[in-house]
């Protein structure tokens, strides 16, 4: 990388790579559901596919791998607050099923 | 204005190109063109919109009482005799996945001022887009038709509909305005208006190749908030 260009050029293999990963990674996923997997493994699968896949798509098919590290903390760095509020909802919402099973549900 | 060319080769890379980017003049997002920094900016503003949905889907499907219907089953098609679950949503996966791969190699072929092909592409984008919208209509009124509204349905949770339209209702706005926005592009490429950079006619801004790779982030985003969707929603 001597010489950064502002466009983005890659050649064709990388992108048809990561279409053949991502179309490998769905077929997977829908697998989890066909075979019928349950419980922690479930969760587990879906989430190791979901998080490969989104992975795939930001930094191939969205060139963040080439970006230089400024743009990548910028928007990448941020989202990162929203397991934050996934957490709190989590509180808020078992506590909301426990008041209502205590005091609407006899 | 200094030009990218005199400024490339100070720009010392990782950490401490992180550091002197953001304590540089004028511009923190160096080779990066504005378009395509204000594109990841709203597409930053997206993410929390859409992690708003999903959030408040979780919170409901988490605090109520009622079981939750099962997607596996809701989703399913009836082909000949046997029921395939989440036959209709796999498919739909797999056809954002390829509009993604044929935007990929658009952006690609654009950077390359090959105008035919970028143009075939990023017809052929949104016609997977388009059959997309097509497909979550039907899934729409099927389940219309089996009696799911925003307040109730047959199977269970009351929430399971609101969370169902609203969810996927954004969603698939944002592909009809992405594949309505792709075919504008591919009318501009086809008819040459980025090689000659000619202004466009609402904002007046010089036509120019990045503008598809600005248009490819928006499209990918749409492809990347279906895989949460398809994740939390339909798997779950």
């Amino acid at each position: 990388m001597a010489h950064v260009q502002a466009q983005q050029q890659h050649p064709i293999g990388i992108y048809l790579w990561i279409w053949g990963l991502l179309f490998v990674l769905s077929a997977f996923s829908y697998l989890v559901d066909y075979v019928g997997f349950e419980g922690l493994l479930r969760w587990f699968l879906i989430c190791l596919f979901m998080m490969l896949k989104a992975g795939l798509i930001v930094s191939i098919f969205m060139h963040m791998a080439w970006e230089r590290m400024a743009i990548a903390c910028a928007i990448l760095i941020p989202p990162g607050v929203l397991l934050f509020l996934m957490g709190l909802m989590t509180l808020e919402a078992h506590y909301t099923l426990l008041a209502r099973l205590r005091y609407f549900l006899n | 204005m200094a030009n990218e060319a005199e400024a490339a080769p100070v720009l010392s890379p990782g950490l401490k190109g992180l550091v002197s980017d953001f304590g540089s003049d004028q511009r923190a997002f160096k080779h990066v063109p504005w378009g395509k920094a204000m594109m990841w900016i709203f597409l930053l503003s997206d993410t929390f919109v859409f992690a708003c949905f999903l959030v408040s889907y979780m919170t409901v499907r988490i605090s109520t009482a009622d079981p939750w219907p099962n997607p596996s089953q809701v989703f399913s098609l009836h082909i000949g005799q046997t029921n395939v679950p989440l036959l209709l949503i796999a498919i739909m996966t797999f056809i954002l996945i390829s509009s993604s791969g044929t935007m990929a190699l658009a952006v690609k072929f654009g950077y390359e001022k090959n105008r035919k092909v970028t143009a075939i592409l990023l017809v052929l984008t949104a016609m997977l887009g388009a059959s997309f919208v097509g497909m979550q209509a039907f899934e729409w009124t099927k389940l219309i038709m089996e009696g799911v509204r925003p307040w109730t349905n047959p199977w269970g949770a009351p929430q399971f509909g609101s969370t169902f339209f609203m969810i996927t209702g954004f969603h698939g706005t944002h592909v009809s305005i992405g594949v309505l926005f792709l075919i504008v592009m591919a009318t501009k490429v086809i008819r040459g208006a980025l090689d000659d950079e000619r202004p466009g006619f609402l904002t007046g801004r010089k036509g120019r190749y990045e503008m598809v790779e600005t248009l490819g982030l928006y499209w990918h985003f749409v492809d990347l908030v279906w895989v949460f969707i398809f994740a939390f929603f339909y798997l779950w």
